[in-house]
C-alpha cells in the first residue's frame, strides 16, 4: 500500500525545493507515496480557544480524505500541517461530542471521520519505519565533512503528546544528518522560535530571532542550517536581509530543507533540489565540498 | 502608574471570558516566572508573559488589553511545556486575542500590505498570521 501524502499549499510553491527533493528521496527508498486527492489547507495554525470548533474542520476534512484512499496513515513534510493535522486529530480523539459535531458540519462528506487516521512526519517515518541503518546502506554520495546544523523549531516538538521527539533537545535531525555522514552541530537555539507568521508585520522581530538563531549556529562552526518547516525556513533564509540591514557584521549562512541533503546523499538529480528558490545561494558551499 | 484593584475587577465578566476562551485555571499560578524565562518573545513584550496571567487573575482588563504582550507571541509554546503548574499561557495569549477579534478589533490589516509584499511571502505566513491577527 502507497503512503498517503498531504502536501500543504507552501510545499506547492515556494517550498517545492522541499516537496521535491523529499518526493525523489523516498523513491530513492523505494517508499510509494500517493499524495491526496482534492486536499485542502489546514489553516497552518491550531486553534487555542476552547470553543472554536469550526478552525478544526479543514484539518479534520483532510484526514477524511485519507480514509477514502482506504489508508489509515498521513505523511506531512511541513512541521506546520504535521502540528495542526495530529492536534486536531488529538482533540476529536479526546472529545467524541466535537467529533460528533464536526462531522454533522460536514454532512456531505460520504465517510464519517472516526478519530482513525495517525498523522506522521516524515522524519518520523525515516526513523522509525525506514529506520536510519537501512538509508545509510542507500548513500551513495555521503555528506562528508559538511557542517550541519539542525533546527527544529516548535511545532516539530510542542506540546510534548505531539512531538515525536525530545521537547528540550531533539535529534532526529542530527542523528539523519549522521546517518548520511554529515558532521551534526549542537547548538543552543535549536528549539528557539523564529517569530513564525510575525514575519508578515513585523520583520524586524523575525530579523532579530534570525540573528540570533544563525549566529548560534554559525558560532558552533557550522556550514549549514537545515530545517522541517516552510515557515522557519522563510525566515531564517528571506529575512538575512533584514537581518544584514540590522547587524551589518552578521555573515550570511544556507538555509535548507533537511530532504536537500538527503536527496544529495541519496543520489538524486541537481533538478530535484530547486536550489533556485533561495535567498542564500547554497550552491558555493555545496560545490566546495564536491556535493553537486 | 497608579493600578487599582477591586472585586469587581477580579471577578468580572471579563475574567470568566478568558478563564472560558483558554479553559485554564488563572489562579493555578503562583508567579514562579518560569515561563518568562524561557520566553523567546520577551524583549519586544510590555508585560512578560507571567506578568500577562497575574494581571488576567486581578481583571486588569484595559492594561491587558493596551499591551502588546499577546501580538508579539507568536504560540511557540515553550512556556505551556515548562509551566510547573501546567497552566497553558499560550492558550491565555489566544484568548485575550479572541476578546479583541471577537469585537472586530484587527492587529493586522490585510489592505496595508503591499503588492509586493504578498506575493514574496508565502502561504503559510499570510495564512497563519490572518488567522491569528486578524477576525
Ligand atoms: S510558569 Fe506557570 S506558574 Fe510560573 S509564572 Fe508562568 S504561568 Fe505562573
Ligand atoms: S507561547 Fe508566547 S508567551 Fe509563551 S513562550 Fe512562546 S511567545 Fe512567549
Amino acid at each position: 500500500m502507497k503512503l498517503s501524502y498531504y502536501p500543504g499549499c507552501t510545499l506547492k510553491n515556494h517550498a517545492k525545493n522541499f516537496e521535491d527533493s523529499a518526493l525523489c528521496s523516498l523513491k530513492k527508498l523505494d517508499v510509494g507515496v500517493e499524495e491526496l486527492p482534492r486536499w485542502n489547507c489546514c489553516g497552518t495554525v491550531f486553534s487555542l480557544s476552547t470553543d472554536d470548533l469550526i478552525h478544526h474542520v479543514a484539518p479534520i476534512r483532510n484526514l477524511i480524505r485519507v480514509k477514502e484512499q482506504n489508508n489509515n496513515k498521513v505523511m506531512t513534510l511541513c512541521a506546520m500541517c504535521y502540528n495542526t493535522l495530529k492536534r486536531a486529530n488529538q482533540r476529536v480523539k479526546d472529545n467524541p461530542e466535537d467529533l460528533q459535531k464536526i462531522n454533522d458540519f460536514m454532512y456531505r462528506e460520504k465517510i464519517k471521520y472516526e478519530g482513525d487516521v495517525e498523522v506522521l512526519h516524515l522524519l518520523e517515518i525515516l526513523q522509525n519505519d525506514i529506520k536510519l541503518e537501512n538509508i545509510a546502506k542507500k548513500v551513495k554520495k555521503p555528506l562528508k565533512g559538511l557542517k550541519v546544523a539542525s533546527y527544529y523549531g516548535c511545532m516539530l516538538v510542542r506540546p510534548k503528546n505531539i512531538g515525536f521527539d525530545d521537547m528540550e533537545n531533539p535529534n532526529s535531525m542530527d542523528n539523519l544528518m549522521s546517518a548520511l555522514e554529515a558532521q551534526p552541530v549542537e547548538f543552543p537555539y535549536k528549539t528557539e522560535c523564529c517569530g513564525a507568521y510575525q514575519t508578515v508585520d513585523n520583520q524586524e522581530l523575525v530579523a532579530e530571532r534570525t540573528f540570533q538563531i544563525l549566529s548560534s549556529a554559525q558560532s558552533q562552526g557550522a556550514d549549514v542550517v537545515v530545517a522541517s518547516c516552510p515557515l522557519c525556513v522563510f525566515n531564517l533564509d528571506q529575512r538575512q536581509k533584514k537581518t544584514r540591514q540590522i547587524y551589518p557584521e552578521f555573515k550570511n549562512i544556507p538555509v535548507l530543507y533537511f530532504t536537500q541533503l538527503l536527496a544529495i546523499a541519496l543520489g538524486c538529480a541537481n533538478k530535484s533540489l530547486r536550489l533556485d528558490l533561495h535567498y542564500i545561494d547554497p550552491n558555493p558551499i555545496l560545490k566546495e565540498k564536491g556535493l553537486i | 502608574m497608579k493600578t487599582i484593584i477591586s472585586r469587581q475587577k477580579i471577578r468580572s465578566p471579563f475574567v470568566a471570558k478568558v478563564e472560558e476562551l483558554s479553559g485554564q485555571n488563572l489562579l493555578a499560578c503562583y508567579q514562579c516566572g518560569k515561563c518568562s524565562a524561557g520566553c523567546p518573545a520577551i524583549s519586544q513584550m510590555d508585560l512578560p508573559p507571567n506578568q500577562v496571567i497575574r494581571y488576567a487573575q486581578l481583571g486588569l482588563k484595559d492594561e491587558l488589553i493596551n499591551s502588546n504582550t499577546m501580538w508579539i507571541c507568536a504560540s511557540c509554546l515553550t512556556c505551556n511545556v515548562r509551566c510547573p503548574k501546567g497552566i497553558n499561557i499560550a492558550e491565555v495569549m489566544e484568548a485575550l486575542r479572541q476578546v479583541l477579534l471577537r469585537q472586530r478589533k484587527d492587529h493586522v490589516d490585510i489592505n496595508k500590505l503591499s503588492t509586493k509584499e504578498k506575493s514574496e511571502l508565502p502561504p503559510i505566513a499570510l495564512v497563519g498570521n490572518f488567522r491569528k491577527t486578524t477576525s
